[in-house]
């Protein structure tokens, strides 16, 4: 991983009031940059999960991974290597539809995309979109021509592949 | 399992940790818990102010090792904490902060936190950076095991302060309370046994080392490993300089001893640093004030790094062998392993270095000064002192005097505020020291700026009775600032002369406490042996000149071994 290039820390947390505050404090506090977060509940009892998209260099890294471990609630926490990982992020795009020409057109471009269609009125479409934030981007790209009236995406979330993980034995 | 109110199972759940004394204000916030210390084993002293409380706390546990406890009403009392909390977060010391908070339930409305009420601050927000950790209660059940939990985490590991808040209504809540749960924490497990092979590494590289130099900090004054620290040292021939935090970690008496390294550290600390071939660090976070100019720290030596903290590992200061672990086991284990490969003591072209260049850098002085200077003064302080008198120092130039011409030969013997540099801190962890250590005496090394910050604490150690000196070098002027505008803004002074006001004999005696002016090196040892011999607190006033510079000094942005000015 060179310089500047966006990495992936997967970390078990417990699910307790005020805990991402101090996370998101300690990236603060440090001057490290969240590029995006997202966090949910996991199959084990009281503990989430996050997972943290950041931009900066191995020591950089290095250094989130081991101020993170120092936080009483953060469970276990571990950078993923991004050759062996899946990720994935979900975005909804709700996109200007001036005619029937361009509504096909568009309906053509999300099956390309394999995304889906979730919403439809006589001057929108809203589509959902899977995989990851490289191919999101391309999608996007492709629907700036048209118009994006809104976007919301949900930020990535990780696991490693294979039989790698940072479960926790109870 | 008992029923009782929350309040009274604080009490007694602090009772169950050994507490023996709080230093707190109380408040609206507080009146149910307050409402139990009379019949509580507990030792309440009513501090002046809260920020007072928290430094007197702090001071209590880097004397006894012990952690402290304070205790604020919610709001204005809980942010007065804050100044002592990150003082105490910043020189890892254990302190349990307590702080009442309005109920979790209202008259009104079913949930009153969170709704601006009268005295509520958002105590757990303000404190989640300054704090190891916080708790804020919900339900009286849970008092037994918090309390449990803030002080194992205060006291292990990497020690500091932990915060606990407590909701008005929890603190009256009558509920079945049991006091033998165990604590359950998955997310902290501090490492605290060396890696073996990075034992072994670390001995291969200092048995070989030609001019090895070991740097102390804070940590080994925590861990308690000041005995294992000597042996190391002696079986490799080792000087030892300490950082700030770790004067006290060596006697600085001993042969080895540089004194300690830094911004206004010793010449003879900070040279021999610098042309070491191999630096063992223990228990450092290497600070900015300690190393200067980070590329030029050290930098032909091969660093081994011992910490409990694998945070500080690489952070600050790249290193070829880092150890993560406590550092009384880890010098324990490095000894015991350089003990079987070194067989016998090394004597070298590097021990006789280091002998001349103490003799050049670091002379002896030629009989005592005549003149009123803060050198003489401490030199003949530490002549006055038994070996273990606490030391305490406010922030500025008092403090770096300290540093620099007042020998500790203990640990826990010289207290200061080393990483947040908190004026006023000196004189309540004075107090807080002599409660832990109360048949030592105890000096606050104060200035006249600093110690104004916290004086009104002197009613505290006046209706407490817990005397202490304060000796105040009074340069009239807020001392180190006015040095850096000197040195460094050709000397336009701004803001910083305070005038010859109060009249610091005047002000003890209003208080109840004792006051002398001294005018000569002679009058100030008569009147230090004077107070020894008193029971009652004790401020002497020694003016001097607001000339007066603290050197050597690395000016800021240089190297450690780029210091002016004359030891």
């Amino acid at each position: 991983m060179e310089n500047g290039k966006t990495k992936v820390i997967a970390a078990l947390v417990e699910n307790k009031p005020g805990v991402l505050h101090s996370i998101a404090n300690m990236f603060r506090r440090r001057g490290f940059n969240i590029e995006s977060i997202t966090v949910g509940h996991t199959e084990q009892k009281g503990l989430a999960r996050m997972t943290i998209t950041v931009n900066g260099d191995e020591k950089t890294l290095e250094q989130i991974i081991k101020q993170m471990n120092k936080l009483i609630d953060v469970v276990k926490v571990s950078g993923l290597e991004p050759e062996n990982i899946v990720t994935r992020e979900l975005a909804l795009i709700k996109v200007n539809v001036p005619d029937t020409k361009t509504r096909s057109d568009i309906i053509n471009c999300v099956e390309v995309f394999r995304g889906r269609v979730v919403d439809v009125s006589s001057e929108t479409l809203t589509i959902e979109i899977t995989g990851t934030p490289d191919k999101i981007d391309a999608f996007l790209n492709l629907m700036k021509t048209y118009g994006i009236m809104e976007l919301a995406r949900t930020g990535i979330t990780a696991l490693s592949r294979g039989i790698k993980s940072i479960r926790i034995e109870e | 399992m008992t029923k009782m109110s929350g309040a009274k199972a604080l009490l007694e759940s602090l009772e169950r940790q050994n507490v023996e004394v709080i230093f707190g204000i109380l408040g609206g916030a507080l009146l149910p818990i307050y409402d139990h210390f009379g019949k509580s084993k507990i030792r309440h002293i009513l501090c002046r102010h809260e920020q007072g409380a928290a430094h007197a706390a702090d001071g209590y546990a880097r004397a006894s090792g012990k952690a402290g406890v304070c205790m604020a009403t919610s709001g204005p009392g809980a942010t007065n904490l804050v100044t002592g909390i990150t003082n105490a977060y910043m020189d890892s010391s254990p302190i349990i902060a307590l702080t009442g908070q309005v109920p979790s339930t209202g008259v009104n409305t079913s949930y009153m936190i969170g709704r601006d009420a009268f005295q509520e601050a958002d105590i757990i927000g303000i404190t989640t950076p300054i704090t190891k950790h916080n708790f804020q209660l919900q339900e009286a059940a849970e008092i037994p095991k918090t309390v449990k939990t803030a002080f194992y985490i205060a006291t292990t590991g990497r020690p500091g302060p932990v915060l606990i808040d407590i909701p008005k209504n929890v603190q009256t809540e009558v509920t079945d309370i049991e006091f033998s749960d165990g604590i359950q924490l998955r997310g902290y497990r501090p490492q605290t046994n060396p890696h073996p092979l990075q034992i072994r590494k670390a001995a291969e590289l200092l048995a070989e080392a030609e001019k090895p130099v070991i740097l102390a900090g804070g940590g080994v004054i925590i861990s308690g490993a000041s005995p294992e620290l000597l042996q190391t040292a002696e079986l490799l021939m080792a000087p030892v300089a300490t950082t700030f935090m770790g004067k006290g970690a060596f006697p600085e008496t001993h042969p080895l001893s540089l004194g300690s390294i830094g911004m206004h550290g010793n010449p003879v600390a900070n040279k021999l640093l610098c042309e070491a071939d191999v630096l063992l660090a223990v228990g450092t976070r290497f600070s900015d004030r300690s190393t200067g100019k980070l590329n030029s720290f050290c930098a032909p030596s091969k660093k081994i790094h011992i910490d409990i903290d694998a945070a500080e590992i690489g952070k600050n200061v790249d290193v070829g062998i880092p150890i993560v672990a406590d550092a009384k086991k880890a010098l324990k284990e490095l000894h015991e392993r350089l003990a079987k490969q070194l067989k016998k003591k090394k004597s070298s072209a590097w021990t006789k270095r280091v002998k001349e260049a103490k003799e050049q850098l670091n002379p002896p002085s030629k009989g005592a000064s005549k003149d009123l200077k803060p050198k003489a003064l401490l030199q003949e302080l530490r002549k006055l002192l038994p070996e273990n008198a606490i030391v305490t120092t406010e922030v500025g130039q008092n403090q770096m005097w300290a540093a620099l011409y007042f020998n500790a030969l203990k640990p826990r013997t010289f207290i200061s505020s080393g990483g947040l540099g908190t004026m006023g801190f000196g004189f309540p962890a004075a107090i807080g020291a002599k409660v832990a250590c109360p048949d030592r005496p105890v000096v606050d090394i104060a200035g006249d700026g600093s110690f104004r910050m916290t004086e009104q604490e002197l009613a505290t150690s006046v209706t407490e009775d817990i005397p202490v000196i304060v000796i105040v070098l009074n340069n009239s002027v807020l001392g180190m600032v006015a040095q850096w505008q000197r040195m460094f803004f050709k000397k336009r002074y701004t803001a910083v002369k305070l005038g010859s006001v109060p009249d610091f004999v005047k002000l003890a005696e209003a208080y109840g406490a004792q006051g002398f002016r001294v005018g000569s090196v002679a009058e100030f040892v008569k009147t230090v042996k004077k107070a020894l011999k008193s029971d009652v607190t004790t401020v002497i006033d020694v003016p001097i000149s607001s000339e007066e510079d603290v050197v050597p000094m690395v000016p800021p942005g240089c190297g450690i071994n780029e210091q002016v000015g004359e030891y």
